[in-house]
């Protein structure tokens, strides 16, 4: 139960830094620091940075929470830990 | 009556009506009914239910204000208000709910084995939400006034005996079904103006895709650049790329805004309120979907409001509307005070510029756009009677929740938790009743008698919510060693230093001259403002925590083993039973 217990959590901590990583690249990354670079593309009337900033950040983020939660599922059978 | 007044006073009462139906068919039996719900909801609706609590006055009315005058440095807005559920979802909600307890404080209680902890827990989270309700009382207030033209007091009187009915009789539960109902009726009032005037500007009923299309006048332009074009020459910064202070700021002011959304009390408590820690990942999910048709949405409307606006002030390059032919809308909200012209070269005519000296526009309040924005694109008046019922709804649910989450942190924390432990529960319950009385009233005394500091409130309430809960939660999750004293440490250096930064340079108390520092920005800690300090109150927390427990030493076994129980959904002692 213990070694069951720190694995589950290892690949549950693996998940999480994932996801942060691409939290941390769509919003910090594109929307804030690298915002200029990417103003020099275009998405229709956006500039692409902005776009990031405004839109792009918010719909990655809500694809990166269900996407948790179906990894988390899976691995929740995985280990034999599912409610 | 006017046609307008009959439509605003038949879709906010006819929603008051609906709030008040349905508290009667919730009201709540139990301690578990009132905190949590019975624990029983279904994942989509907690997921709406979460979406209005945590959308208040300020996502509603504010934002796309603010995202209007600021452009893109309004972005720190809809990023961190976002984003903070990333951090929820993954590293908050799921672990709590397997815990199963009923509040926050409860939670630290537990898991830093200490009554100070839990103490000091609940003086943050008053503290934190304290803050945040006033500006609700007045989002009601102001939305009273305005719309139906009754005295602001009045207004405020009505709201919270509204509040009063559904959330002292219903607790979570009644909070839960009026959140859901009030949702539907705030992301209507919301969207649907949004969709005509993206019509209206460049054809595309779609305000996201609205944004990034050409004007529909037949130029070909791109409404972004014509924006820009718009506000450069009358001195502005560009709208695309205009900064809100440095980048150091904004990267600041985003991070505060995040950790201090997952660690707001009010929005936590609501992942108690579903079956399981499945369900509690889930709700997440669906809470930020709800969330983010609202936030996807603002940027369009902010942009298309400042675009109405210039236009409105100026119809084509140096011809400026004679202030004799102003628009109905202009003089209506030039009687609250919120809009303010002023000729100073006597022509007769408006202008409006970014120069302090020859600008004759010398109030644009921010909070007026969303609200105006309907009577500016000359929408029918069925549509800005829902946004007056939408403002309401936003404002009411989320002083709910905040109502919730201080009433039941006296009741439940300290009473029951602390001071007096042989509390029966039907005691318990009536005396969370007695709490949120009072609370109501004293929230409403705020709001009739804001004090200086209300305008900065909510941003701050962030700071102060970033600071001190969510490190002490983070760590207690993910660290099994973090001990009780560090914690307690951790908390109080974070939300001291927070305070003290905007004390220093908004004044003690917000007593203005009192200010040791000065409110300028050459002061601030590399240009950081003080709404934007709860990110390093938060590092600074972290890092007292860390230094104490190595001092003082790691956690018991048993807390470790604690622990280990709620980083897994299935097995141990599922601790809800206890109730």
């Amino acid at each position: 139960m213990v070694e069951n217990h720190s694995s589950y959590w290892q690949e549950n901590l693996r998940i999480i830094s994932k996801c942060l990583i691409i939290w941390f690249i769509v919003s910090y990354g594109f929307g804030l620091v690298l915002v200029e670079p990417l103003n020099e593309i275009r998405l229709g009337g956006y500039k692409l940075g902005f776009w990031f900033a405004q839109q792009g950040s918010i719909v990655t983020f809500v694809a990166l929470v269900f996407w948790y939660s179906f990894k988390m599922n899976r691995l929740d059978k995985k280990y034999g830990v599912e409610e | 009556m006017d046609e307008l007044k009959l439509y605003t006073y038949i879709a906010v009462f006819g929603s008051f009506g609906m709030y008040f139906a349905i508290a009667w068919w919730a009201r709540a039996g139990s301690t578990k009914e009132f905190y949590v719900a019975g624990g029983g909801i279904g994942p989509l609706q907690n997921g709406m239910a979460i979406a209005a609590d945590w959308m208040s006055a300020a996502s509603f009315i504010s934002m796309a204000g603010l995202i209007a005058f600021l452009g893109y440095g309004g972005s720190v807005f809809l990023m961190g208000w976002t984003g903070g559920y990333v951090l929820l979802a993954m590293l908050l909600a799921p672990y709590m709910r397997k815990h199963g307890k009923f509040t926050v404080p409860e939670f630290i209680g537990d898991r830093y084995y200490s009554k100070t902890a839990r103490i000091v827990a609940v003086a943050c989270l008053i503290i934190a939400s304290l803050t945040y309700i006033i500006g609700q009382m007045k989002g009601v207030g102001v939305a009273f006034s305005r719309f139906l033209e009754v005295d602001y007091g009045l207004g405020l009187g009505i709201g919270m005996a509204v509040v009063w009915v559904y959330a002292v009789l219903g607790g979570m539960k009644g909070i839960t079904y009026t959140q859901i109902a009030q949702y539907v009726v705030l992301i209507f009032a919301y969207t649907i103006p949004a969709i005509f005037i993206s019509m209206q500007l460049t054809g595309n009923p779609i305000p996201q895709l609205g944004l990034g299309s050409t004007l529909a006048d037949g130029s070909g332009v791109y409404l972004l650049d014509k924006l820009d074009l718009v506000v450069t020459e009358l001195g502005f910064k560009e709208y695309t790329t205009g900064q809100l202070g440095n980048n150091a700021n904004m990267i600041a002011y985003t991070l505060s805004l995040m950790i201090g959304t997952a660690g707001l009390p009010h929005v936590i408590m609501r992942f108690f309120t579903v079956a399981s820690v499945k369900a509690a990942r889930s709700s997440a999910g669906y809470a930020l979907v709800f969330i983010a048709l609202l936030y996807t949405v603002a940027p369009a409307v902010g942009a298309m409001a400042r675009l109405n606006l210039m236009h409105t002030i100026e119809p084509a390059a140096g011809e400026n509307l004679v202030y004799a032919e102003r628009p109905q809308w202009f003089k209506d909200w030039e009687k609250t005070g919120l809009l303010k012209f002023e000729d100073k070269n006597g022509d007769g005519k408006i202008q409006y510029s970014a120069d302090k000296v020859t600008n004759e526009m010398v109030k644009v309040d921010r909070d007026i756009m969303v609200l105006a924005n309907p009577a500016i694109a000359n929408l029918p008046n069925w549509v800005i009677a829902l946004v007056a019922a939408g403002g309401l709804a936003a404002a009411l649910s989320t002083a709910a929740g905040l109502l919730l989450a201080i009433s039941s942190s006296v009741s439940h924390d300290l009473m029951k938790g602390v001071f007096t432990p042989d509390l029966s529960e039907k005691n318990e319950l009536l005396a969370s009743r007695i709490v949120m009385t009072l609370a109501i009233l004293v929230s409403g005394y705020l709001g009739l008698n804001p004090p200086g500091f209300a305008a900065g409130t909510v941003a701050l309430a962030f700071g102060l919510a970033a600071s001190s809960i969510f490190p002490a939660l983070m760590m207690g999750i993910f660290s099994r060693k973090i001990s009780g004293p560090a914690a307690v440490w951790g908390m109080c250096s974070g939300i001291g230093i927070t305070m003290l930064y905007v004390f220093m340079h908004k004044g003690i108390m917000f007593i203005p001259g009192t200010s040791f520092l000065g409110g300028l920005e050459p002061n601030w800690f590399f240009g950081i403002s003080p709404n934007a300090f709860g990110a390093v109150g938060a590092v600074v927390n972290f890092a007292v925590a860390f230094a104490v427990c190595r001092v003082t030493g790691p956690a018991p076994i048993e807390i470790q083993k604690m622990v280990d129980n709620f980083r897994t959904p299935a097995g141990g002692v599922n601790v809800a039973q206890d109730h």
